[in-house]
């Protein structure tokens, strides 16, 4: 399982790395940490002929939290969201989600960016952004680009970015202290792709009431997307038992899931709901 | 230096540890030679099919490619893989071509090899290789295994392959006459070894002497050497054939491969020295698979739960060839069904089917993990049915000390029957039960709802045999230096064998440790050698060693005695010197002045049997069907302890592999026979945090009586158990919903399916 | 289809390294093939199993996931970087004393990420490493006596009392 053929190369400048994307006629790769092309190479999935690396473009490796929110730079590894211990507060639901991403050495190389470009529909990080109504900043031949979240994925594996486009910052809202939120997801074994996952919060508003609920499923379709049935079954509500049944039932009927070798559409479909379940509970205690 | 048993029971520290432990293995792809090419076989996408062209060019013409290789380059008639095992002129033709000619027959059949100049160019050259084959309809299930309308080979007029009949007393009467009767039907999945190391070659000719070196192999050396010496036309004494360090074997690694006549036979045709290491995605393909069984079993019981017979018939896939050992398994499925049970009739039928997938091999406690399964399966259900406790009702059935040697079934297709050796298989249950707080924990545990989750226990009795004949070869030098070199024609699979080895050879010399090297695995060492199978090495090789210790220290004392001028019978051989009357003395160094040596060989027709219980407890969450095993204990006789350290750990590694396969593991085929489960992604190992409260308590109360160590095979005993202890610890847990897990592997989906088909009124409320 | 040659630089075990490398060359081959270092095992070559463990700028990463041009300018530990010439280290004594290998092929993966993990928190608890160590595969030991063997050698790793 040896790497096909391709050239590299290094550029210093993102400018300059969108040209040698551009140059290729779609034929280009980026690559940063490598965690999720590598294996795609290895197994000869894909096979450009140009990989431009990232390494040397600088200021996209930074973690900056302000009163408007959170920016991530797209080459913000999975350890560097462990170690910071600012998110402990200023996103306790992003550290929450990364630390089921994979294992130890991927988390030292893998990043952000090259997870949400990657898009695989059971991976946290998509997952994350979609739940957390994140802006992506894309920045390409023809200019920058700052798309919502929920509008970037396509399909597995697919996404609207363009081939001459690299994504340079997640952005994220300001995470009020506090919100309430839950986040579970279903593994066969720690660190694999999850078989589902969920991401939830909401505020309290002054009567005890839920408002702006966000529920987001992971390895439930073909994209992470958000689910309103049971967003809608959250909202206004003291998110007591009924509440919590009603939005895991809501869940069941939001989700399409698919059915393969490790498991049924049917099996998928209960285990969001129950996942959820579980992850508003904890919402509650929190 | 007294006679005292110095090291054998004592938990040696490993001496290979300290190579490995410091990046110093020699592993088959550490080794290179001058000038050394790569290859790399082109396997085919299909699983049935006729090949109608194989166009080459394109691959040739790339820069760096030495020569692109199939069966017409090869010549036709292309060899074929021996049989190792049961071999019979009805399988012979079954056999697999080291290359495929005119017709593949499973994903991953080799069809073109290529060779350059580095792996990365050879698989460019895969790649620009046309391949033109005509499909034909798959063989993936055991449907169109027996329905037949499709074959693996026309001219058998079948997909079925071998049968295997067990036969004891009269089942049908046992059955018509018995007061509690149940059938059920099982099935285990397809799944393997998996080590982690690929396995590889680097083979080299030399032109001027007609020679032959093969390194990387491993398991059996001399089996691999005999089948290349007809498949290449080279006299047996112009091939060495020298396994390097092993990254793990469990059965499937060192067994005969296309591959171990591809990579020689390219290496004479270039004459190049040729390098082969299997990558993740041909090993899961293309290594033998094994387990794949399906069980229709019937017990017999009089009212007081006394077992009267078990009978059924059995279908095992063998994928598309009959592979070296790949008959071990259907066999093994219908010899050893009883188990460690008095079973006073028996009839077991097995049927070993073709199909259009990866073939079969042995993994670890081959045709007994499947058939463990079935009958501790059987026993719970009928311990439940007749109102008598599971541990009881074991205990009723144990074969007695005083019953040994047992006899097991007959086979009727080989003649060929079987006994256990000794042993008090009572004792090891109740220090099972003991270690475990059995009785506590049922009493607080089993079948409860506690906190959202199922307790379920689980017990499970066994035997693990060892010791395959027909015999062991040992050589043994005094070299120059006064320190002695043992040749063992046992292999290393990573069992830890050179320190093992080294312990019996140290005790039995009476010399220390550090004075003794062996070596092992290799054509060269010794006239003749039969390697590690069967978990025999320790018996077999150490039995060996101990006879021809005894020979060498015969002619030591003769040596002696013609320099003092006395009888052998007078010198005394202590502390590294031979000491005759009148304080004549002479080291072992100037004794060894005069070459002494000697090759023996120990002798076997018997088997020895291991054995014991293991207890579980386990949580289900119904919600999820997910299993967490709470704990689990292992309690195992083995005759006698050589090194407690190596044998307690592989035990616990043992029953960690059974919690992969039981739980995690499964190669999956769809329907046109595509593996989809060919990456470590989708074939899911355990990891470091799936099992973690596992201890193997392993004892050496009642020697073997058939070899001189009194020593046991074992070290596949371990698995056994798993997949039988789990299904029933599970019925256990989930007894309200009445629920019986038949299928493996128990994957949370099929757990909760289990669950969610038992209620069907709260599923739809 | 081409491939490209690039000059890399950068230090393995302490020794520096400059040489040429395809541009497809995954780490682990060149640490292997080219540099001849074969402690450093591969098991998979798509990033699952962990036996090509290695630390680069002090981070454990998967050498099988990473292009050897990407290492240039960069410090590379193998497993020979973190042995003896005779002798074993603690963890490597701790490793043998609990029997945490059989065949040994996983080995110098397990030794790297365990290496890391307690030179940054020698105080983690079994927990912990058995998060990290679920990033390498052992076929062999069941991994029981690997997490008592890196428990134990966490003593020396911890820097006194007071220094």
């Amino acid at each position: 399982m040896k790497l096909p053929p391709f050239e590299y190369a290094c550029p210093a400048t993102l400018d300059e790395a969108i040209a040698l994307l551009a140059s290729r006629d779609g034929d280009a790769k980026a690559i940063s940490g490598g965690q999720s092309l590598m294996p795609i190479l290895a197994f000869r999935l894909a096979s450009p002929s140009l990989l431009v690396d990232l390494k040397k473009l600088k200021g996209l490796d930074q973690i900056k939290i302000d009163a408007s929110g959170i920016t991530l730079g797209a080459k913000v590894s999975w350890r560097q969201i462990e170690d910071d211990k600012r998110l402990a507060t200023a996103h306790p639901l992003l550290q929450e989600m990364i630390s089921h991403v994979a294992h130890y050495q991927i988390r030292n190389r893998g990043t952000v960016g090259g997870s949400i470009a990657h898009a695989d529909p059971a991976a946290e990080m998509p997952g994350f952004s979609v739940t957390c109504d994140a802006k992506i900043v894309v920045k390409g031949s023809s200019g920058e680009r700052i798309i919502p979240a929920g509008e970037f994925f396509e399909g597995p594996l697919m996404t609207v970015l363009e081939a001459d486009e690299l994504i340079t910052e997640i952005r994220l809202p300001p995470w009020p202290a506090a919100r309430r939120w839950g986040m579970l997801e279903f593994a066969r074994r720690r660190g694999d792709f999850a078989m589902g996952g969920v991401a939830v919060f909401y505020d309290l508003d002054a009567q005890g009431r839920a408002v702006d609920a966000h529920v987001g499923v992971i390895g439930a379709g073909s994209i992470p997307h958000r689910v309103p049935g049971a967003e809608a079954a959250i909202n206004g509500t003291t998110v007591d038992e009924t509440a919590i049944l009603a939005a895991a039932k809501a869940a069941a009927a939001g989700v399409e899931p698919l059915t393969d070798i490790h498991a049924s559409a049917a099996y998928r479909r209960n285990l969001i709901s129950v996942l959820l379940e579980r992850a508003l509970r904890a919402a509650v205690a929190r | 230096m007294s006679k005292a048993n110095r090291f054998v029971g004592s938990p040696v520290e490993r001496l290979e540890d300290l190579r490995l432990l410091r990046g110093r293995g020699r592993f088959v792809d550490d080794l290179t030679a001058e000038g050394v090419l790569n290859a790399v076989i082109l396997r085919s996408p299909v699983a049935h099919g006729i090949i109608k062209g194989i166009d080459t060019s394109a691959a040739l013409a790339i820069p760096g490619v030495v020569a692109v290789l199939t069966a017409e380059e090869i010549g036709r008639p292309v060899p074929t893989i021996p049989i190792r095992l049961f071999a019979s002129k009805l399988t012979e033709p079954l056999e697999q071509p080291c290359i495929a000619d005119r017709k593949v027959r499973y994903v991953g059949e080799p069809v073109v090899l290529v060779i350059a100049e580095s792996q990365a160019i050879a698989e460019d050259a895969c790649d620009a290789v046309v391949l033109d084959i005509e499909t034909l309809p798959p063989v993936v299930t055991r449907e169109a295994a027996e329905k037949g309308q499709s074959l693996l080979f026309d001219e058998l007029g079948t997909n079925r392959c071998a049968r295997f009949t067990a036969i004891k007393g009269d089942a049908d009467d046992a059955f018509r006459n018995a007061a509690y009767r149940r059938r059920e039907r099982f099935g285990v999945h397809r799944h393997t070894a998996v080590f982690m190391e690929g396995r590889g070659l680097l083979a080299e000719w030399f032109e001027e002497e007609g020679k032959l070196v093969v390194q990387g192999g491993a398991k059996v050396p001399f089996a691999t050497r005999k089948a290349l010496s007809k498949q290449m036309n080279l006299p047996e004494d112009k091939i060495e054939v020298h396994e390097a360090d092993t990254g793990g074997g469990f059965g499937s690694r060192g067994e005969f491969y296309p591959e171990d006549f591809l990579i020689p036979f390219a290496a004479r045709y270039v004459g190049k020295p040729i390098k082969w290491v299997e990558d993740r995605r041909e090993h899961l393909a293309c290594s033998n698979h094994s387990r794949e069984t399906e069980v229709e079993a019937e017990i017999a019981c009089d009212k007081n739960g006394m077992v009267l017979g078990l009978r059924g018939t059995a279908f095992v896939d063998s994928g598309a060839y009959v592979r070296t050992n790949g008959l071990i398994n259907p066999r093994n499925v219908s010899q050893f069904m009883s188990g460690p049970y008095h079973v006073p009739n028996i009839n077991i039928v097995t049927d070993f089917y073709l199909s259009n997938k990866g073939p079969v091999g042995t993994y670890r406690g081959p045709g007994r993990y499947e058939t463990d399964y079935v009958r501790e399966r059987l026993f719970d259900m009928a311990a439940n049915d007749l109102g008598i406790d599971r541990v009881e009702f074991r205990r009723r059935n144990l074969v007695r000390e005083d019953q040994m040697p047992y006899q097991l079934p007959q086979i009727v297709e080989t003649k060929s029957g079987d006994e256990l050796d000794s042993g008090n298989y009572e004792v090891t249950l109740d220090q099972c039960l003991a270690e475990f707080k059995w009785a506590e924990k049922v009493e607080k545990y089993d079948g409860k709802l506690i906190d959202g989750r199922y307790h379920g226990l689980g017990l499970h009795c066994f035997i693990e045999g060892g010791a395959a004949g027909p015999k062991e070869n040992a050589r043994l030098v005094l070299e120059k230096s006064g320190n002695v070199s043992v040749y063992v024609g046992s292999s290393q699979v990573g069992q830890g064998v050179v320190t093992v080895l080294t312990q019996i050879a140290a005790d039995a010399l009476e010399m220390p440790m550090d004075k003794i090297a062996i070596f092992h695995g290799s054509t060269t060492g010794t006239k003749e050698g039969f390697g590690s199978f069967h978990s025999r090495s320790t018996v077999m090789g150490g039995s060996a060693i101990v006879v021809a210790a005894a020979s060498l220290q015969k002619l030591m004392r003769e040596a002696a005695g013609r320099r003092f001028n006395c009888a052998p019978g007078e010198v005394t051989l202590e502390d590294g010197k031979a000491q005759g009357p009148g304080g004549k003395s002479l080291t072992f160094a100037e004794l060894a002045e005069e070459d002494i040596s000697i090759e023996e060989s120990f002798f076997n027709h018997k088997h020895t049997w291991a054995y014991g219980t293991h207890a579980t407890h386990i949580a289900v969450d119904p919600q999820t069907g997910q299993v967490e095993v709470l704990e689990y204990v292992a309690v195992e006789d083995v005759g006698r302890m050589v090194n407690p350290l190596t044998l307690g750990g592989q035990a616990v590694g043992a029953i960690v592999q059974g919690l992969g396969g039981t739980f995690l593991e499964h190669l999956i085929y769809d329907g046109e026979g595509q593996l989809l489960t060919g990456t470590f992604a989708d074939y899911l190992l355990p990891t470091a945090g799936d099992f973690p409260r596992i201890r193997a308590i392993m004892t050496g109360n009642y020697p073997s009586p058939i070899n001189p160590l009194g020593v046991k095979g074992a070290g596949e005993g371990g698995i056994i158990p798993v997949g039988g202890i789990m299904a029933n610890a599970i019925a256990s847990a989930l007894r309200s919903f009445n629920v019986q897990p038949l299928e493996l592997p128990l994957s949370p989906p099929r757990i909760w399916k289990l669950i969610d088909d038992a209620r069907p009124a709260e599923a739809a409320e | 289809m081409p491939t490209s040659k690039h000059r890399a630089v950068f230090e393995v075990n302490g020794k520096a390294v400059d040489i040429e490398v395809e541009s497809r060359t995954t780490l682990s081959d060149c640490l292997r093939h080219q540099l001849r270092l074969t402690g450093t095992h591969v098991g998979c070559e798509h990033g699952v199993c962990g036996a090509c463990t290695i630390i680069i700028d002090g981070a454990a990463v998967r050498s099988c996931l990473t292009l050897a041009v990407q290492a240039d300018g960069s410090q590379i530990t193998t497993v020979e970087g973190i042995s003896f010439d005779e002798g074993l280290t603690p963890l490597q004594t701790a490793f043998r004393k609990h029997h945490a290998l059989q065949c040994g092929f996983c080995t110098p993966g397990m030794l790297m990420t365990a290496h890391a993990l307690l030179t940054e928190n020698p105080d983690v608890d079994e927990e912990g490493i058995r998060h990290v160590l679920s990033g390498n595969i052992c076929r062999c030991t069941g991994y029981i006596p690997i997490i008592q063997a890196v428990l134990e050698a966490r003593a020396a790793y911890k820097k006194p009392e007071n220094a």
